[in-house]
């Protein structure tokens, strides 16, 4: 494969991998939502609860689908495009991906008919328990997919023969040392986003003056999660900084866009990277000395290491890494804003009296999910030129026999076939939002089957028949 | 001395275990999408409206439950044989793509062409086109994969077009007919009035395009390729193996009979039991090969250790969802009606 081939390889893996990335986000935190409603439905019996799940397990069945699709596409591009990654690391990762397949399709899968279809056909205490278990497959499938993406930043419990990894521990490989922190910081960001979207739909209805019972239930579910998650994502994210000081130095010197490792680092809000230069142009920095120092060493005048210490050839690429950064951090902290600020109307008594607060609330749905994605960004833009740290290059890792041609013809068929087939969801998601929880009551027609998409399918067309 | 032992047993069986599980994932794929994808086939040649919701409704509380297979056949490649995954993904890699975009199309059809109506046109010919698309690439994945991949390195050595040859394109329309030969007998078991009596009509020449397939397959393995030749034609093998020819022979008159008697479940099973036939057939051509003519399960098998520990985790799920698989079949029993539907 000629070198232009991978830079598609990679370009064509990172499209699909960030949109599918989009859904489980949602899906993670959504179940576990549609979840905390039901059990507050059957503890309080009041009626509220129940078609506010209704209504949101219809937007969840749309997600759920296009994140099946995307997945699909995913796991056989390893082997497709990603070759010599089958070859070397499939003896470790090859099992874990396999368990978030059994765990993902068949826990979440089964218990997803029942969740979608069941609300006449179980009893409700069974119905509400899967809802629980759907919850629970979910974030299974994220445990095992990312103790397989934490190994190959911070790779555990394996030896090389031959150049091909073998597994020695699998305790040590699942709980490879990134692996609890990513876990968590995911975790956090999958229902911190959740959160902000269940927030901003809430704050659409106050706004438009429909649904205020229901839209305040979910403002106030929505905006306490966020005003404690999203600090509590900060010392997440501090302290899966420092692992990475630890175990992946090239990284978090691109992230902070930091050159010399003998002089305490600034914090730098604005540069441009300049690679022949060997240092930054335009830099802007927080007018503190040795805050960036202080932040990762906890010392002002700590250091630690930067890209000078590292060949040329083991730098990830810096600006977009140091970019990325910026931008998962700073939404970050919008975030720990926005939260604060609602709490502290709540507390006062005055929230639901603020209207321009939910003026401004009603547009931050996108927040978490750009947030994700550039958090997914740094970490696996940072992990450059490695594909697995220290054990397989990218550049090794390509399948040799794909040809320029062939991955662009099918990086041009997976643009467009995405944009068109997920356009359409994402449409019917805002056109199910529109119309709103009044509708949800509905009950599914006899002889429907539990057949998970066709939930999917019911929501849209109704979608569509709301809007007519 | 014993732990060297047992730790050469189970690089001996871990594999034979793996390939029979991986067998017995592909088979059931095979089958299970093979008379949904059959019914997108058999959509052009039935162009009323009506015809066409009862057939999709004869299918939709199950396709996507068949599709999970592809998966974990997929997946179970990754896991237990690595390498031959890596070689036979890149290997048809177009083939692969193609067909998993089609079936991205296929499965928003299912559920877009309910809400579309009455402007459902473009799903119907995105059902269509994705279900003939996808069969027709599984089809050439096969017979690629009989005819053997070049292999230098552990990796893929050929060219990106190496399957565009008339081998493996028969083959691919060969799996087109079965595939539409299993969409019938499904819609004879499972379907009355017009759609049933209209795939009655097609059955028989669709079954006739399969029996000529499969023996212009049987022929043309042996005949360009020694190793099958000596697989199937050798002393003492012809006599054990003589049976699945015969017992082919069976499956077919079954379906011819049960057809012209007007069996409801006959075909259908009968049509099953050619498929796995035809794969069991299939499969002793090429092991213990995995990517033939270089590659063995051995030679692609990951370490015992990781096989092992997948194993696990698939002998304490798998009855879980073959249970819950016989479960929704056994919920959706019976015959679709016109008109009453699912949707
Ligand atoms: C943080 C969690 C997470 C991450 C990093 C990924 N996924 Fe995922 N994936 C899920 C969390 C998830 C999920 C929550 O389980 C999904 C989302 C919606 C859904 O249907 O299940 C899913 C679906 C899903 C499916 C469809 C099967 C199913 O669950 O129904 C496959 C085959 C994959 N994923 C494979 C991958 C691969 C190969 C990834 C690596 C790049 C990947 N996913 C990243
Ligand atoms: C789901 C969220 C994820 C996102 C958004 C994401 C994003 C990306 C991006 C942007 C790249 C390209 C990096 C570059 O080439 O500069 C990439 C590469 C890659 N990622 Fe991820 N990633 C995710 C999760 C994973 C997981 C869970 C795995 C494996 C278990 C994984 C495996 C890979 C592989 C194999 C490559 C290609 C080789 C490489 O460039 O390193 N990724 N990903
Ligand atoms: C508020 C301050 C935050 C800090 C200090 C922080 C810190 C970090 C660090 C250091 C990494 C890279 C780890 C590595 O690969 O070595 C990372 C990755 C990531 N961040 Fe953040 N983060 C913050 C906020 C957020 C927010 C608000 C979100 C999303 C809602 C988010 C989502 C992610 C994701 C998805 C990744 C990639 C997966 C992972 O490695 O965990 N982060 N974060």
């Amino acid at each position: 494969m000629d070198l232009d081939a991978v830079l598609l390889a990679r370009i064509q893996f990172a499209f699909t991998v960030s949109f599918h990335i989009i859904f489980p986000s949602f899906t993670i935190g959504l179940a576990a939502f549609i979840a905390t409603l039901l059990v507050r439905w059957r503890i309080t019996g009041e009626e509220r609860f129940q078609r506010l799940a209704k209504f949101w397990t219809k937007i969840f069945a749309v997600s759920f689908a296009m994140g099946v699709v995307s997945g699909i596409v995913l796991s056989y591009q390893f082997g497709t495009n990603w070759a010599g990654f089958s070859k070397v690391t499939g003896n470790v990762l090859g099992p874990l991906i396999g368990y978030e397949v059994l765990t993902a399709f068949f826990l979440e899968a089964s218990f997803l008919g029942i969740m979608l279809f069941g609300w006449n056909r179980v009893s409700p205490n069974l119905h509400v328990l899967s809802a629980v278990l759907v919850a629970i497959g979910t974030s299974l499938s994220a445990f095992w997919i990312l103790a397989a993406n934490s190994w190959m930043h911070t790779p555990a419990g394996h030896e090389i023969r031959d150049g091909i990894a073998y597994p020695l521990d699998w305790f040590a490989i699942i709980f490879n040392p990134s692996f609890p922190y990513r876990f968590a910081h995911m975790f956090t960001a999958a229902y911190l986003t959740t959160s902000i979207v269940v927030l901003a739909v809430g704050a659409r209805y106050l706004v438009q003056k429909r649904f205020e019972e229901d839209a305040r239930t979910m403002v106030r579910m929505g905006l306490g999660m966020v005003a404690i998650l999203a600090p509590f994502q900060l010392v997440i994210g501090d302290l899966h900084g420092l692992n990475t000081k630890e175990y992946q130095p090239a990284k978090l010197a691109a992230m902070e866009a930091h050159w010399n490792s003998n002089e305490p680092a600034d914090f730098i809000l604005f540069a441009l990277p300049n690679k022949e230069q060997n240092g930054n142009d335009y830099e802007i920095k927080v007018p503190i000395p040795g805050l960036a120092s202080f932040v990762i060493t906890h010392d002002f005048a700590g250091t630690f290491k930067g890209l000078n210490d590292f060949k040329p050839e083991d730098r990830p690429p810096i600006a977009p890494v140091f970019f990325a950064f910026r931008v998962m951090v700073g939404l970050g902290m919008l975030m720990i804003l926005m939260g604060a600020v609602g709490a502290y109307f709540w507390v006062r008594g005055t929230l639901f009296q603020s209207n321009g607060y939910f003026k401004l609330m009603q547009h931050t749905w996108p927040m978490g999910f750009i947030a994700i994605l550039a958090g997914w960004w740094v970490t696996e833009t940072g992990r450059q030129p490695w594909l697995a740290t220290g054990i397989l290059r990218t550049y090794d890792a390509v399948s040799p026999a794909i040809t320029f041609n062939a991955v662009l013809t099918t990086l041009i068929l997976f643009v467009i076939v995405y944009t068109a087939v997920f356009s359409m969801g994402i449409y019917y998601i805002n056109r199910l939002i529109d119309k709103g929880p009044a509708g949800a009551a509905k009950e599914p027609p006899r002889g429907q089957p539990t057949r998970p998409l066709s939930a999917a399918e019911d929501a849209t067309r109704e979608a569509i028949i709301g809007a007519n | 001395m014993v732990e060297m032992a047992s730790g050469e047993a189970m690089a001996t069986w871990l594999p034979i275990i793996w390939i029979g599980l991986l067998g017995a994932a592909v088979a059931l794929y095979v089958v299970l999408d093979g008379f949904d994808l059959g019914i997108g086939i058999l959509f052009p040649f039935s162009p009323e409206e009506q015809d066409r919701d009862v057939m999709m409704n004869s299918v939709a509380p199950f396709w996507d439950g068949n599709e999970t297979w592809l998966i974990l056949g997929g997946g179970g490649l990754f896991v237990a044989f690595p390498m031959a995954y890596g070689i036979i993904m890149s290997g048809f890699y177009l083939p692969v793509i193609i067909m998993l975009l089609a079936l991205v199309f296929r499965g928003v059809a299912f559920e877009y062409r309910w809400v579309s109506k009455p402007n459902h046109r473009w799903w119907d010919i995105a059902f269509a086109g994705g279900s003939i698309t996808a069969a027709f690439m599984q089809g050439i994945i096969l017979g690629g994969l009989l005819h053997g991949l070049p292999v230098k390195d552990g990796h893929f050595a050929g060219g990106m077009l190496d399957w565009l040859q008339p081998f493996p394109l028969f083959v691919g329309f060969a799996t087109v007919a079965g595939y539409a030969l299993l969409g019938t007998t499904w819609l004879i078991m499972r379907t009355e009035g017009e759609v049933a009596a209209q795939a009655r009509e097609q059955a028989p020449k669709l079954l006739l395009a399969v029996l000529a397939a499969m023996t212009i397959v049987s022929l043309w393995t042996p005949l360009s390729e020694p190793r099958i030749w000596d697989r199937w034609f050798t002393l003492p093998n012809l006599f054990y193996l003589a049976p699945i020819p015969l017992l082919t022979a069976l499956a077919a008159f079954t379906v011819w009979r049960g057809l012209a008697n007007h069996h409801d479940n006959a075909p259908f099973f009968g049509t099953v039991a050619l498929f796995l036939l035809g794969f069991a057939g299939l499969a002793i051509s090429t092991l213990p090969y995995l990517v033939p003519p270089t590659i063995t399960i051995w030679d692609a098998a990951a370490a015992p250790s990781s096989q092992l520990f997948m194993l696990i985790g698939t002998v304490a799920l798998l009855p879980m969802i073959l249970g819950y698989t016989a479960f929704v079949y056994w919920t959706f029993r019976g015959k679709v009606k016109p008109g009453e539907g699912y949707h």
